[in-house]
């Protein structure tokens, strides 16, 4: 039994939620959202009275109408008669394209820099940082534009290649032509192809009727191709599942070997092995499929056959590559400097040589400081890819956020569809890169 | 204070609600100057001159609403817009007139809300190429690189020929007009397409024109004219009837020279009702009566302005073709004035 009684409990007043600090922050917290919430209320309200005053109701059901516009650069089957939302799909990839591919030669040629720069030579240190300052400092739109200009300036028109004394030649045995249009390789081609299998397809559509009718018309064959909402090589498909077959395959001779080298600590020599377990399989793969390359050639007014890609690509490729690789560049240096210097020298004193002190025992331990901001990087990469337009790269802003944008008059829908494109992407890269770098970090026990 | 920023937030909120209904002539008489919206750069149609005077074929449409509304043909703040701004700065209402070789077709009219108050230019799409590649049909283009302005009936209709004659093309699209024209003499394209004035008005410009031909073909129906917003129909009324009144003023001998003789009345009673001795059109416009005589005057007639921008003595170079008057066997044709 206890005879202390309890203090008063103070009773709830309203006053409180302003001048008790135990409400106070909260109190200013639900007025500042539904500030927020009305402004955004307002906006949206506007907008929609707007509209409606223009005579242009909010809808999304041009997407589904005829684009009648072309792209030239499409990695699924498109044409004039496809749908706007088709067109922004065909952009969207386009997009992705060339931020993948961005990515990847920024982050090579960023590493690459970013080690130079912490070089001992010192001619080398400099010439880094003054690639780094070079591209850091000047807008990424101008290098688009400039690199644009050299190539379509500097490099030989297709009809240059014209006539028994041409004025320009195709590089390397006479199978990449460099035009000023863009550059032209070699494409894989296979005499026993196994076919597309075409996604989704619609059997009552015309093109899927020409798809079943697997007819050798050169007509048929090109319609065949716009049946389903995409079609898989299946040529790839076998030769990306031996692939990798083959390569769990040599994974496990790698284990086993480090498995006899923890044992007995001589690491039996199995590269051969390996190299023969996954290259055997694969070779006997695209002989079966009679593998073959096609070269480019002079027909008409441009090259025909052969993979193309446009000068438009290669001038935002290698912009955006140059320029991101300046700032990724910083960042690996940082990175490395972040790793104490007691880290080089114990593997030093080991007898490892600088070149694998870097990459076995710096680089891994310098990555954890280095891939927070990188995958900021990646991002402002995808973003800039917006900068297409200027060269004429049809991407999701040229064609969404561009010519469906005019085409149809609907700015409101078309940019709010580019926004969360966008959006979406950021965020899966940022997911995905976020669940690597959870998984690498430095584990605190 | 406090109150009179909302009250003032509330206002602007109830006036962008209604900016797209009507108005537009107080807004420009209040204003004192029009927002006229013009090609980035078209020789003879619009572009700056040496001392960045705006001067064109477009240009003079707008100088004329300018004179009739305001009274002052030089009271213009000329806008350069791209194929692809176009409409939305029309639609937003940063411009209150365009007059920017826009083609005249229904999803325009209809489906983006403009308003075609006329034709002042009667074109097709054609296709130059250079001499040196030796083409003489746009049929014979089978896999030609074309240069395309984005966001024009331009790269719809390629789309339609190539398609209606099995044929493929590779587009290029670009910008602008100068863009495409570097592209071109780049032969970064083999082939350029637009309006075939466009052409004219490009080829003008080059260091050689000679080196290079427009091919026979006309592709498409290309009736180019000024538009305002739809829905604020008194000021579409007043940009139609300017440019009526420059059609008439040739039809009836009114021209830069004479026109300050006839303005003192004469037997006729047409070009009196045009240029306001005698009854009351340009109240009926809600503006004064020499509405039309400042307009006329500010560049001459119809046909005057014709000679001057892009008639045969300019470098463009074009015959009136179907760009001459109904009396003179073209399609150029001006209600009454009654
Ligand atoms: N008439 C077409 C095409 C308009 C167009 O592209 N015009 C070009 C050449 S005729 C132009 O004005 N270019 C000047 C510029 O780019 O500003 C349309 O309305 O869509």
């Amino acid at each position: 039994m206890t005879t202390l009684t309890d203090p008063p409990k103070a009773s709830f007043r309203l006053s409180m939620l302003l001048y008790d600090t135990r409400y106070r922050s909260t109190t200013i917290q639900v007025i500042a959202l539904m500030g927020f919430m009305l402004g955004a209320a307002w906006l949206i309200n506007n907008v929609a009275v707007n509209l409606a005053a223009a005579g242009k109701p909010f809808t999304f059901g041009f997407l589904s109408d005829a684009s009648g516009y072309d792209i030239n650069q499409k990695l699924i089957e498109y044409n004039s008669q496809s749908s706007h939302l088709r067109a922004a799909v065909v952009g969207l990839l386009n997009t992705l394209l060339v931020a993948v591919m961005g990515c990847t030669l920024a982050t090579f040629l960023g590493v690459f820099i970013g080690v130079l720069r912490l070089s001992s030579n010192w001619v080398i240190s400099r010439l880094a940082a003054v690639y780094v300052e070079g591209f850091r400092n000047v807008p990424v739109l101008l290098w688009i534009v400039l690199i644009m200009a050299a190539t379509s300036h500097s490099a030989p028109q297709p009809k240059d290649f014209r006539g028994d004394n041409p004025s320009a030649t195709m590089k390397i045995f006479d199978s990449v032509a460099i035009t000023n249009r863009g550059v032209y390789f070699p494409e894989p081609l296979f005499s026993n192809s196994l076919g597309d299998v075409a996604m989704f397809p619609d059997s009552s559509t015309e093109a899927c009727e020409a798809y079943a009718a697997e007819s050798d018309d050169d007509k048929v064959i090109k319609l065949a191709k716009s049946c389903g909402s995409f079609q898989i090589s299946l040529d790839l498909i076998a030769i990306g599942s031996v692939f990798i077959a083959c390569l769990m395959i040599s994974k496990l001779v790698a284990n086993r070997a480090s498995q006899i080298q923890a044992q007995t600590g001589v690491r039996p020599t199995v590269w051969y092995l390996r190299l023969g377990i996954v290259a055997i399989p694969t070779i006997i793969t695209l002989w079966i499929l009679g593998f073959y390359l096609g070269y480019p050639e002079l027909k008409g007014f441009n090259f025909k056959g052969g993979i193309y890609m446009r000068s438009s690509l290669l001038a935002l490729w290698i912009a955006l590559s140059l320029y991101t690789a300046a700032f990724i560049a910083e960042i690996v240096r940082a990175g490395i400097m972040a790793i104490s210097k007691g880290q080089s020298e114990a593997a030093g004193a080991l007898g490892i040589r600088p070149g694998r002190t870097m990459s076995l025992v710096v680089l891994p331990q310098a990555m954890r400081v280095i891939f927070p901001p990188l995958i900021s990087q990646y991002l402002n990469l995808t973003k800039n890819s917006s900068l297409a337009i200027a060269v004429g790269y049809m991407d999701v802003t040229g064609t969404l956020g561009g010519i469906t944008l005019n085409q149809t008059g609907r700015e409101m829908e078309t940019i709010l569809l580019l926004m969360a494109c966008y959006l979406i992407i950021s965020l899966i890269v940022s997911t995905v890169m976020n669940a690597y770098n959870e998984r690498t970090k430095l584990k605190e026990r | 204070m406090k109150k009179s920023v909302f009250l003032g937030a509330l206002t602007v909120a109830s006036l962008t609600a209604g900016i797209a209904a009507a108005g537009t002539l107080d807004d420009v008489k209040a204003r004192g100057k029009l927002n006229c919206g013009v090609s980035t750069g078209l020789v003879g149609f619009a572009s700056p001159d040496a001392n960045g005077k705006w001067e064109g074929y477009d240009v003079a449409i707008c100088r004329a609403v300018a004179a009739a509304v305001i009274g002052d043909n030089t009271a213009v703040e000329f806008v350069p817009l791209s194929t692809k701004t176009r409409f939305t700065a029309l639609a937003s209402g940063e411009v209150d007139l365009l007059a920017r070789n826009t083609t005249w077709t229904l999803s325009r009219d209809v489906d983006l809300k403009m308003e075609f108050v006329g034709i002042n230019y009667y074109d097709g799409q054609g296709f130059m190429a250079p001499k040196a590649l030796g083409v003489t049909s746009a049929k014979e283009l089978d896999g030609a690189t074309v240069c395309i302005q984005t966001g024009t009936t331009t790269e719809l209709n390629l789309s339609d020929f190539f398609r209606a004659n099995g044929i493929s093309y590779e587009p290029v699209p670009i910008e602008t007009n100068a863009e495409g024209q570097a592209q071109y003499l780049a032969g970064a394209c083999d082939v350029y397409t637009t309006d075939a004035s466009g052409l004219a008005a490009t080829r003008a410009a080059f260091e050689n024109p000679a080196d290079h031909v427009i091919l026979p073909e006309i592709v498409s129906k290309e009736p180019l004219g000024p538009l305002v917003r739809h829905g604020d129909n008194e000021w579409g009324d007043i940009v139609r009837w300017t440019l009526n009144a420059l059609i008439s003023a040739e039809e009836f001998g009114i021209t830069s020279a004479n026109i300050e003789e006839l303005s003192k009345g004469t037997e006729n009673p047409e070009i009196n009702r045009i240029l306001g001795t005698e009854g009351n059109m340009g109240e009926m416009l809600g503006l004064d009566a020499d509405w039309a005589a400042r307009a006329i005057a500010s560049g001459g007639n119809f046909g005057e302005i014709f000679e001057a921008n892009v008639g045969e003595k300019t470098p463009v170079g074009l015959a009136r073709g179907l760009n001459a008057l109904w009396t003179d066997g073209g399609l150029i044709y001006s209600p009454p004035f009654r």
